[in-house]
């Protein structure tokens, strides 16, 4: 088996009095699509922003294709090859989707023509292309969690870190972006890692997953032997109840509800 | 509606672009010479809101210092001619690279030490502030006694020394403020453009696509204070003297930010289109007023009239104009 794409090393953080990363180590493979999933608080986003360089860890390492990326800046992260999606979406609201993708492209060319055709094909992909005019303030919320994730896409990363884009999307939403999502790994080899609590997606989507608690690694492996994890069912449910509750669209602040 | 763009221009913005320049490059032969001077000053508002309006109003970091940078032109280029004889055309520049490293330096420290938002827009006052006292004491430079350059005579135009009428200044400023409207045009439609942009909506995600914040600010920061200072050599030379009360006051840099906000924030056309409205609505206040001894009734009709503007149309004049005339552009 050849070197893993992104690797992380007894990743730690703390914050005041909270261990809010404690020692955590996995791995993605090259074309992988691994979730990081936990309770609320469990350090999820926290150990994005430590692959993502938006905070510097306390200690513990973070390689992306053998190269040590532990501490860089996150614009340096980027041009390492992380492409990261933020849990509250922030689009340029005032530029257009086009020129949103834009800017993503432009990290690889300063040709302001290939960064165009670049964009386009993205918008494409993720079915904004018909939006690309518009401005991005005008977007409804499912449009703008995947322009947040064209944009990401634009800058070529070697890896994509999605942060709970399916969050306050339909089931029929989540579905197309599960899609979107497989083909895109399939197709490009590009590496996912994605935090999420919509355990649908998660369970459809991810080759491997990651249970952290606490801060700390609880559990990890496919989704059938993660579901079956006795540690993992009584972090999310007390103590264990009946087998494979993970599946379908429950889970802890799962797909909220139509109305 | 999409014909063949002109330098990146839709046609119809293109025509009208034309048109206004046809018009202003023919004015002066058909008006008299108040009328001259006040285009004079619409056309230094113009061109120093425009120089702002890409720290502001592209890269969106607030500057309310920007009469440091008038003041580093202008006293560097005045300077240079009284004591040394120096050429405008060498000063200037000259001026511009002193404003535009004064203007890194105080981009550079206060990102440094991540001062951003109204923090930093009181530092810009503050800088501006501290350089008006630094000059009241300054000596070489007339102190608060003021720098005086030769009078011009008026009826011989000297380009190299730019001494000269009103009416050579109009079109040395018709020049400069076409020229800041193609360079913004420029810069828009490049990289450096969108990542202004990009920072100025979300300095967060901006970094997360690779932008290296940092270094953008600065650019914008020393671009926009190096034009302000190639104007602000323009002013030491038409005024023909300069007094740090005047030049570098915080009324100037207030004047700076007005017209690019009425006309229209962040936009090509804005500041051009403000500086016309502003002058033009201060001249009729002026006149209106003339035969009231009511004291400060024009400043009291200029502010309402202000007022109105901005509570109806808080996006700037030009975007709705452009509407309404349909020239709907990108921008």
């Amino acid at each position: 088996m050849s070197a893993p794409l992104l690797e992380v090393r007894g990743l730690s953080k703390r914050f005041r009095g909270l261990q809010a990363v404690d020692g955590v180590s996995f791995a993605v493979p090259r074309g992988g699509i691994v979730a990081l999933i936990g309770p609320n608080g469990a350090g999820k986003t926290t150990t994005f922003n430590l692959i993502a360089g938006v905070i510097a860890p306390d200690s513990g390492n973070v390689l992306l294709d053998g190269v040590d990326i532990t501490g860089l800046r996150p614009d340096q992260a980027c041009h390492a090859g992380i492409g990261r999606t933020f849990q509250l979406v922030r689009p340029f609201g005032a530029l257009s989707v086009l020129e949103n993708v834009m800017v993503g492209a432009l990290r690889a060319t300063a040709d302001m023509r290939v960064a165009r055709d670049a964009a386009c094909a993205i918008l494409e992909r993720l079915g904004l292309a018909d939006k690309a005019e518009a401005p991005a303030k005008s977007l409804t919320l499912p449009e703008r969690k995947r322009l947040e994730t064209a944009r990401a896409l634009a800058t070529r990363p070697k890896i994509l870190l999605l942060d709970e884009v399916m969050a306050g999307l339909r089931p029929t939403e989540i579905d197309q972006m599960v899609a979107a999502f497989s083909a895109l790994a399939r197709e490009t080899g590009i590496a996912i890692l994605l935090t999420e609590h919509v355990m649908r997606a998660v369970m459809a989507l991810s080759h491997h997953i990651v249970v952290l608690h606490h801060g700390q690694k609880i559990c990890e492996g496919t989704p059938e032997q993660v579901t079956r994890d006795p540690q993992v069912l009584e972090c999310y449910f007390g103590t264990s109840i009946t087998p494979s509750p993970l599946e379908g669209e429950g889970g802890e602040g799962g797909t909220p509800k139509p109305h | 509606m999409r014909g063949v763009p002109v330098l990146g221009l839709s046609p119809r913005v293109a025509v009208a672009l034309g048109l206004f320049v046809a018009a202003m490059l023919a004015l002066p032969f058909f008006v008299n010479d108040y009328i001259v001077s006040v285009l004079v000053v619409v056309l230094f508002a113009a061109y120093f809101g425009q120089s702002w309006n890409i720290m502001t109003g592209f890269a969106g970091q607030l500057s309310l210092g920007h009469a440091l940078y008038v003041g580093l032109g202008a006293y560097t280029s005045a300077a240079l001619f009284v004591h040394f004889g120096v050429p405008p055309w060498l000063g200037m520049p000259a001026g511009m690279a002193v404003a535009a490293v004064a203007g890194s330096l105080i981009a550079a420290l206060s990102f440094r030490f991540r001062v951003g938002g109204v923090y930093f827009a009181l530092l810009t006052i503050a800088f501006a502030e501290f350089t008006r006292i630094l000059f009241d004491h300054f000596k070489w430079v007339g102190a608060t006694e003021g720098l005086f350059l030769p009078v011009a005579n008026l009826a011989h135009q000297d380009l190299l020394r730019l001494r000269g009428s009103p009416r050579m200044f109009y079109y040395f400023l018709l020049a400069l403020t076409l020229g800041a409207l193609g360079l913004s045009h420029l810069l828009l439609n490049r990289r450096i453009g969108y990542y202004w942009q990009a920072i100025r909506e979300d300095e967060e995600a901006a970094q997360a696509l690779g932008i290296n914040v940092f270094r953008c600010k600065v650019l914008a920061m020393a671009l926009s204070a190096a034009l302000t200072a190639l104007g602000g050599g323009f002013l030491a030379f038409y005024d023909n003297n300069l007094y740090p009360d005047t030049v570098f006051a915080i009324g100037r840099s207030v004047e700076i930010i007005t017209a690019p906000i009425i006309g229209g924030l962040g936009t090509l056309f804005g500041p051009i289109l403000g500086a016309f409205l502003l002058t033009t609505l201060g001249e009729t206040m002026t006149s209106l007023t003339s035969g009231v001894e009511i004291d400060g009734l024009k400043q009291w009709l200029y502010g309402a009239a202000l007022l109105a503007i901005v509570a109806l149309q808080p996006a700037g004049i030009w975007p709705w104009l452009r509407r309404v005339i349909g020239l709907e552009t990108r921008r």
